[in-house]
C-alpha cells in the first residue's frame, strides 16, 4: 500500500502522531501479562502482511520526519555517528544490504540500478537521486554507513567480530535509550551492556552473545525490547539528558495518557558478507498510553506488566517515580479479564473493555 | 598502606592485578604517586638493566628510591600530559618482547594502557596494579570535558558546571569513567558529595 508520510516533530511541539494503521501494526512487546529479560530471539524472515516484521527494513509513515530529526541531531552533535577506521568495509556491506532490501521490498519508493561498480540510488520519499562508485568513498557525500543510515529509520550499531566477541566499532545512534556511542565505541559485548542490572547474573548476555556470534548470512534474527519515554522524544541520549530529563516530571494525571509513551525497539541482526561484521539495527516505535489502551488486550496487559515489574527494572528504565501515576491511569481500563497469549492485538477475539 | 580492594562492580570497570617480574627484551614501567611502591616491589637488577621508568610523583617522594634501582632510563615529570610524548616515543621505538608495567592511580594506568594498545602491544604483555588514591579520571557525558583525579561523588563538572553522578561505567578508549547529570529530573536536588568509596 502507498504510505502517506507524516509531517511531524519529535521535539519542541511534539506533533508526532500514529494513524489508525500505525496503531494496528504497533509492535506491542509483551507476549504475556508479565515481563522479565529473556533472549527472545526469532528468525527475521518476514511476518504477517503489513506487520512491522514483514520487510527487512520497515518503512512507515514516520520515515521522512524521523530522518529530518536525525539530521538535526547530527548537525548538533556529529559524534552520534562514528566508525573506527577498520569498519569502512562493513559500512559498504550495510549500504548494499539496505539498498538491495529497500529497492526489492518497496519498489515504488526506492530504486537501485547497478552496472558493475557504478551504482545509482533513488530515494523518492527523501528526493535523493545519487550515482556513485561502489567501494569508493570519495564518490559519496558521507562515509557509506553514514550515507545510508541518514536515509534509514532506526539506530545502527555495526559490530566487529573477533576473539569470540562482538565489538561496538561503528554506529549511527541518534534515537538511543540513554546510552552513548561516543563513550561506548570500541567496547565489547559485555562492556557496553555493563550498566544493565540483573541480566548479567541471569546469564542473558553470555547466551545472547553465543547466539549472535553464530548468525549466518541470509539468516537474520530479531527481538523486541522496550522502555518508557515521556513525550515522543527520539533523542533520549545521555548527552542531552540534562535537557530532556526534566520532561519526566512534567506529567499530571490529566496528561499522562497523552504524554507517556511506550518505546519499543525492534532489534534485528544481519551478518554482513565481506567484513563478517554484524549489523544491529535498533528501530524505535513510539505509542502513547492513550492510544495503546484503544486495543483491549493491550490495555489490560500493559497495566499488569507495569504494575508487576521488579523495582530494579523500573529504576533502570527510568520510570519508577512516575509508576504510581501511570498505574492510576492504566488501572481504569483493566477489567481483570484474562488475555490471549502472544503480542498480537487479537481484535476479533478479545472482548471489549468492561470498564474505562 | 597503598593497596585498596575495589568492591565487585560492572563488567566495563577495569580490574587490576599485582605486578610480577617477567622475562622480556625490555621493560617499560609507567607509574604515578604510590605506584612507585609496586615498581620497588617487583624490581630486580636484571630487569632494571633493561628498564625504562617513567614516573609522575604527584607530590610523593619515591623518586630517590626509584633512581636508586639504577634503571637504564629514568624520567620524572609533573603530569601524565607532560610525559605523554615521551611515552608515545617509547612505544613507537618498542621491539618485540617488550613488557609493560603500569601502576598507581586509575587515570595514569588507563591512559598508558590505551597508549600501549594503540601502539599494538599485546594485552598479554601489559600488567597493571592499582596503588594509592582511588580518584578517577572522568568524562562528563554532556560537555565531553575530562577531569582528572575526581575524588567525590557527586562531582561538579570542572568544565560545564553540571552536577554529575560518577558512574562505574568505564571506557578504555577514553580511559575515563562516565559522569552523568544527577539532578536533571529535580534541579538543585544534589546529594552531599562523599568520597567515591566512602
Amino acid at each position: 500500500m502507498t504510505i502517506q508520510f507524516n509531517d511531524e516533530t519529535f521535539r519542541d511541539d511534539y506533533s508526532f502522531h500514529n494513524s489508525d494503521r500505525a496503531l494496528k501494526r504497533f509492535p506491542f512487546p509483551f507476549h504475556e501479562d508479565s515481563y522479565m529479560y529473556s533472549v527472545n530471539m526469532e528468525q527475521h524472515q518476514g511476518g504477517p502482511s503489513d506487520s512491522i516484521y514483514e520487510k527487512r527494513f520497515d518503512v512507515d509513515e514516520h520515515y521522512v520526519s524521523e530522518m529530518r530529526d536525525r539530521a538535526i541531531v547530527l548537525a548538533d552533535d556529529p559524534l552520534r555517528c562514528q566508525s573506527l577506521p577498520h569498519m569502512t568495509l562493513a559500512g559498504w556491506d550495510l549500504l548494499e544490504l539496505i539498498m538491495v532490501s529497500k529497492s526489492e521490498d518497496y519498489p515504488d519508493l526506492f530504486e537501485l540500478h547497478r552496472d558493475g561498480d557504478q551504482w545509482r540510488w533513488v530515494n523518492k520519499p527523501m528526493g535523493i537521486d545519487d550515482s556513485f562508485t561502489f567501494l569508493d568513498e570519495a564518490t559519496l557525500p558521507y562515509g557509506p554507513m553514514e550515507y545510508i543510515t541518514r536515509q534509514t529509520q532506526g539506530d545502527f550499531a555495526v559490530l566487529d567480530q573477533r576473539d569470540d566477541n562482538l565489538w561496538m566499532d561503528a554506529g549511527m545512534i541518534t534515537t538511543q535509550a540513554d546510552w552513548s556511542l561516543d563513550f561506548d565505541i570500541g567496547m565489547n559485548f559485555f562492556e557496553w551492556h555493563a550498566p544493565v542490572p540483573l541480566a548479567h547474573e541471569k546469564g542473558i548476555f553470555v547466551r545472547a552473545l553465543k547466539f549472535l556470534l553464530n548468525i549466518q548470512q541470509g539468516a537474520p534474527a530479531r527481538r523486541l525490547n522496550w522502555t518508557l519515554t515521556v513525550n515522543p522524544l527520539l533523542d533520549t541520549s545521555p548527552e542531552n539528558y540534562h535537557k530532556w530529563g526534566i520532561q519526566k516530571t512534567s506529567m499530571t494525571p490529566e496528561t499522562v495518557g497523552a504524554k507517556q509513551h511506550l518505546r519499543v525497539e525492534l532489534q534485528t541482526f544481519f551478518r554482513l558478507p565481506r567484513s563478517n561484521a554484524l549489523v544491529f539495527p535498533i528501530r524505535c516505535y513510539l505509542c502513547s498510553f492513550q492510544d495503546l489502551t484503544k486495543t483491549p488486550k493491550w490495555a489490560r496487559r500493559l497495566h499488569r506488566v507495569i504494575r508487576d515489574l521488579p523495582d530494579e527494572l523500573a529504576t533502570y528504565k527510568g520510570f519508577i517515580d512516575n509508576r504510581p501515576m501511570m498505574l492510576d491511569y492504566l488501572s481504569q481500563f483493566d477489567d481483570g479479564l484474562p488475555t490471549s497469549l502472544g503480542i498480537w492485538p487479537d481484535l476479533d477475539t478479545e472482548p471489549p473493555l468492561q470498564k474505562g | 598502606m597503598s593497596k585498596f580492594a575495589f568492591p565487585p562492580s560492572m563488567t566495563s570497570r577495569p580490574v587490576y592485578g599485582r605486578l610480577e617480574p617477567r622475562a622480556g627484551s625490555a621493560h617499560l614501567m609507567i607509574a604515578d604517586a604510590e605506584g612507585a611502591e609496586a615498581i620497588l616491589d617487583v624490581a630486580t637488577p636484571d630487569m632494571m638493566a633493561k628498564a625504562h621508568i617513567i614516573y609522575i610523583p604527584k607530590g610523593t617522594d619515591f623518586g630517590d628510591r626509584l633512581r636508586a634501582l639504577s634503571p637504564a632510563q629514568y624520567y620524572e615529570g609533573p603530569s601524565y600530559a607532560a610525559a605523554e610524548q615521551r611515552i608515545a616515543k617509547a612505544f613507537d621505538d618498542a621491539k618485540m618482547g617488550l613488557q609493560v608495567y603500569l601502576s598507581g592511580t586509575e587515570g595514569v594506568i588507563g591512559q598508558a594502557q590505551h597508549a600501549a594498545m594503540q601502539a599494538g602491544v599485546p594485552h598479554t604483555a601489559i600488567q597493571t596494579e592499582h596503588r594509592g588514591s582511588t580518584a578517577r579520571r572522568m568524562q562528563c557525558v554532556h560537555c565531553k570535558g575530562i577531569t582528572e583525579d575526581v575524588e567525590t561523588d557527586p562531582f561538579q563538572c570542572s568544565h560545564c558546571g553540571l552536577h554529575l553522578f560518577v558512574r562505574d561505567h568505564y571506557s578504555r578508549r577514553l580511559a575515563a569513567f562516565q559522569g552523568v547529570n544527577i539532578d536533571a529530573e529535580d534541579p538543585g536536588n544534589v546529594p552531599e558529595a562523599k568520597g567515591i568509596y566512602e
